[in-house]
This record gives structure tokens, sequence and C-alpha cells, in this order.
């Protein structure tokens, strides 16, 4: 059998389903293939999008009138950044204005019921979204991709749009990145941990609709490259951690990661947040993180890539974002794969706006930027000797014991003196080029 | 909270609480012993996988790996720099199907 439609979109993430949702608002024939039993099956993320980034790339969908029919969880109205230390750990709150205006600026989701809204408005326009479906190789026309095999048959396509997951079986296929490197991917655990609402909300201070994000850094990831995260949603924790691959490897057997997951949800910092609930869900994902650089090219003749598939991710530590990249590059391809479709050149030439478009907006921006980061975060101190400091110097400062209390400069440098100050010098040099 | 109704759960009871499709037929996660036992001394698979699910037996050595529970991470393949482990998803229809995500 062999079937043909002007796009293939693989994968009904966020990238194939919002760059099928604007192939389909435009009257392409388009074909979502999702290898899980419903759009969300196969999908994780840690709970948060941006907001502000995608909505001029999504104007009908995200535009202040369709808020309400928006399915996210809860809008992030406090963001806090807890330094976790061996014993011990320091919290920076914000809230801002801006975090709690009318239009949110980040909210919460879980993936089963997001992902599933945004497939409808891909039918809602036309496009077929095919769970159930796997995609087992590519259809070759001399050097061009022309079409899906699954289980044998054939879809062809002028266009294949690769949106398959950070794994992207497909992007290695057709030659364009790399294998794999554990250096270039973190591992995301995460458990929905169900409360009833108003629980929820007193625990965290919040009125209904209002979401609270807390990131957590420090010994948490026992010295590796990585952190611990708690979203809130609507009748839900998102409580998750994620730790950087090659970390993982080099820290050797006396790991095993799923219990750091558990050790950092037995914190007393974390623990009450989490008790009494039920845990209705343990997930794990893999998430880029630089791999980018592994990418050769995103577009060759016939396929684009995008979304994590393409490396599409930045992890600051203070915020991680993948989600708003992966809408943003499915809209970006969506608009070269139409300018293809009009002049009839579905060539690497005729697609190359894809890759021209992601340059200049803010997701290859953003990721220019801040290319060092991913090198910085894999700084051992970063997760043991400067969170003991910091810790260590409030605790100091703060703790009223017997006898007399030293000033306030010598307590901060006998802190001090206890990184090296080569190291302590070198950290703060680097950190001049994030 | 310790309680089977709290947070804190056994790893086989998290799983339990996960929704499994199990393909019977066809695994997707194959193993090439022979690279296993030539190339690779250190067996990152033992201590990445957020299920556990690689474990060694000594009696056959030999790395074991209990596909059914496979949260399709991935994180074990990417580790795997010997290039021992074949990994494909599992077939339409199977695997884990999250319903929170």
């Amino acid at each position: 059998m062999t079937e043909k439609v002007d796009v293939v979109v693989v994968g009904a993430g966020l990238a194939g389903l919002g760059c099928a949702y604007h192939l389909a608002s435009s009257g392409l024939e388009v074909l979502v293939v999702e290898r899980g039993d419903y759009p969300g099956s196969k999908n994780v993320s840690g709970g948060r999008l941006y907001l502000d980034p995608v909505r001029p790339y999504y104007p009908d969908l995200l535009s202040p009138e369709a808020l309400p029919q928006l399915p996210f969880e809860r809008a992030v109205v406090r963001e806090r950044f807890t330094i976790v230390a061996d014993q011990g750990a320091t919290s920076v709150e914000l809230q801002f204005p801006s975090l709690g205006g009318p239009l949110p600026h980040s909210v919460t989701v879980l993936r089963g019921t997001f992902d599933a809204w945004l497939a409808e408005q891909v039918t809602r326009h036309g496009g077929m979204v095919v769970p159930r479906y796997k995609v087992d190789d590519l259809v070759w026309e001399g050097e061009r991709v022309a079409g899906i095999v699954s289980a044998g048959d054939e879809i062809r396509a002028n266009v294949v749009a690769a949106a398959d997951g950070a794994l992207s079986f497909i992007a290695e296929r057709a030659g364009l990145r790399q294998r794999h490197d554990p250096d270039h991917f973190a591992l995301g655990m995460k458990e929905i941990i169900e409360l009833p609402r108003d629980v929820l909300e007193n625990r965290f201070g919040l009125d209904s609709h209002q979401g609270a994000a807390q990131l957590y850094f420090g010994s948490v990831s026992q010295g590796m490259l990585g952190g611990g995260f708690i979203y809130t949603n609507k009748e839900s924790l998102s409580v998750g951690m994620v730790l950087g691959m090659g970390a993982m490897v080099d820290r050797g057997s006396a790991l095993q990661a799923h219990e750091l997951l558990e050790a950092f949800k037995a914190r007393p910092e974390v623990a009450p947040l989490v008790a009494g609930g039920r845990l209705v869900e343990y997930s794990a994902h893999a998430i880029p993180e630089a791999s980018g650089q592994a990418m050769h090219r995103r577009v060759r003749d016939g396929l684009v890539v995008l979304g994590d598939a393409a490396g599409l991710a930045l992890n600051m530590g203070v915020t991680v974002r993948g989600m708003d990249f992966a809408l943003a590059s499915g809209a970006l391809a969506a608009r070269a794969i139409l300018e293809a479709h009009q002049s009839g050149d579905f060539s690497e030439r005729g697609l190359a706006g894809y890759e021209a478009a992601l340059q200049h907006s803010f997701v290859q921006r953003d990721l220019r930027t801040f290319a060092r980061m991913h090198t910085f975060l894999q700084n051992p101190r970063l997760y043991a000797a400067y969170p003991n400091l910091a810790v260590g110097l409030l605790e100091e400062m703060l703790h009223i014991s017997e006898g007399p209390k030293q000033g306030l400069f010598r307590t901060a440098l006998k802190a001090l003196r206890r990184v090296p100050a080569r190291h302590l010098l070198s950290d703060l040099w680097q950190m001049r080029r994030l | 909270m310790t309680s089977p109704q709290g947070p804190f759960l056994s790893l086989t009871d998290k799983l339990g609480r996960d929704v499994f499709k199990i393909d019977g037929e066809q695994p997707h996660i194959r193993i090439d012993h022979e690279v296993c036992r030539s190339e690779c001394s250190t067996r990152p698979c033992l201590y990445v996988c957020p299920a556990k699910l690689y474990a060694y037996r000594p009696e056959q050595d030999e790395v074991f790996v209990d596909y059914e529970g496979c949260l399709e991470c991935g994180t074990c393949v990417i580790v795997c720099r010997e290039g021992a482990l074949k990994w494909e998803y599992p077939r339409a229809g199977f695997g884990v199907q999250y319903r929170f995500g």
C-alpha cells in the first residue's frame, strides 16, 4: 500500500503537533503519526511551559482571548530557587507583578492533557493524527527523503518532519547527527503525586489557578550536573530530578539513579511538601543538553528535524527550557515547508529557510548566548562546595549560640577559605562569560 | 508517610502505578553479550536506568534486561558507548503509556 500526502510529521509532541497545526491551517494535507496509544502517551516534560516566547508563533491558540481554553494546570506566580547543602538549605523567591498578571508568563502542564488538546487543534483544521503508528524507516529516492515506512507500508510525502524526540532515530538514520553522547544528555525522572486541591494550595500558599515553580540545586544531585524540581498542577505535584548522563557514568556503580529521586523527596525541605500525597505515575525521559552541538544539519532534501530531535533545549540551572523551543521550531519548520510548497522545491535548498529562521529566532539566539552554560554547569563545585559554603555562612550568621559571635567579615572569610582561592577565582572568571 | 498510599514507594510499587502494555513476542531491547563481555568493564547500564531494569548474572557472565518495565527514556542506549544494546522503540500499541506525562 502506498499513499501520498504533502507532509508526514513523525511524533505527536509539541514540535510535531505545532508544525502540523500551521500546515493544516494553511490547507496542506498533513499526517501526524504517533507510536503511542494517544498523543502525549509517550511524552514527558518537567512540567512548565514559558508562554511569552511562543505567543507570537501561535497568535490564535495563545492569545489572551483563547486563554480560558488553554488546558494548562496552573499559572506560575511564584518562583523559588533553593540551594541545598549537605545539611540545610537556603532559598531565594521571586514574586513579581509580571508573574501574576492576566497573561501568565509560564504555566504548568501535564502532557497527557496538553498534547491531546494540541492534537485536537490539528484535526480541527483538517490535519490527520494517527496514533499507534510507529515509523520503522525512511523512504529514499536517491539522496532525497521521500516518505516513511511502517510495518511494510509506505507513506510518501514531499517533506518528512522528524519530531521524534530526543533520541531521534530518524535524524541518526538520515545522517544529520552523530551517535548519542552521554555528555549531551540528561536523564529526567519525574513522579506525579496527587494532593487534594485545598491541601496543595495551603501548602504552597496559592490561590486557585495560581501555581509555584521550585527548583533545587546543590547536594540533591550529589556533586553531579543536575537538580530537583517541584511544579504545582491543579491537584498534583510534578516532582522530579534531572541528572547529567555523562556525570552519572563518571560516578560509577556507587550510584543508582532512581535512589537520588527518593533521597530528594526525603530531604527535610521537600518531604513536608509531598507528605500524604499519592504517587500515581513515575516517568523518565532523556533531555537534550547541548546536543544541538552534535547536529550536523537540521535539513536535508525532503526532511526537516524539529524540537528535542534537533537538540533544541536549554538548561540554565535556574530555568529549564525545551517545550517553548519545540513549539517555536514547529512553527518555523511549517513556514519553511509552506514556502517550499509554493515554489515546488523540497530540496535542502528549498527548505533552507527553516535553518535560517531558527538562527534568527529566540531559539538559536538563546542557545548561542548561553552556549557556555552547559560547560559551566558541569563544575562539581556548584553542587557541593558552593552550596555548603553559602548555607554554612548563613547558618553562622544567623545562629546565636553561647559565647561571643565573631564579626561578619571574619565569619565570611572563614567560610570562603574552605574553597581554594584559585578555584573561586577561576569559577568567577568563567561566570563573566555566561 | 511510608504507607503504601504515601509518596514513598519501592521501585517495584512505583512502576506498578504506570500503565504498561507488554509485548510478549518482541523485546525492544536486545543485548549483544559478546560486545558486553569483550568491550565493557564498567557496565553503566546497571546503575543509570531509572527503573533499574538491568542486572548482571555472574553465573552466566551476562547482563540481563527486564524490558517489560521500560520507561523508554533511552538512557541505557545513550550511555552504552560500546553499542552492545540494540534498542528500538516498542512496536506500535506497546510499551509504557503515560497518562499524565
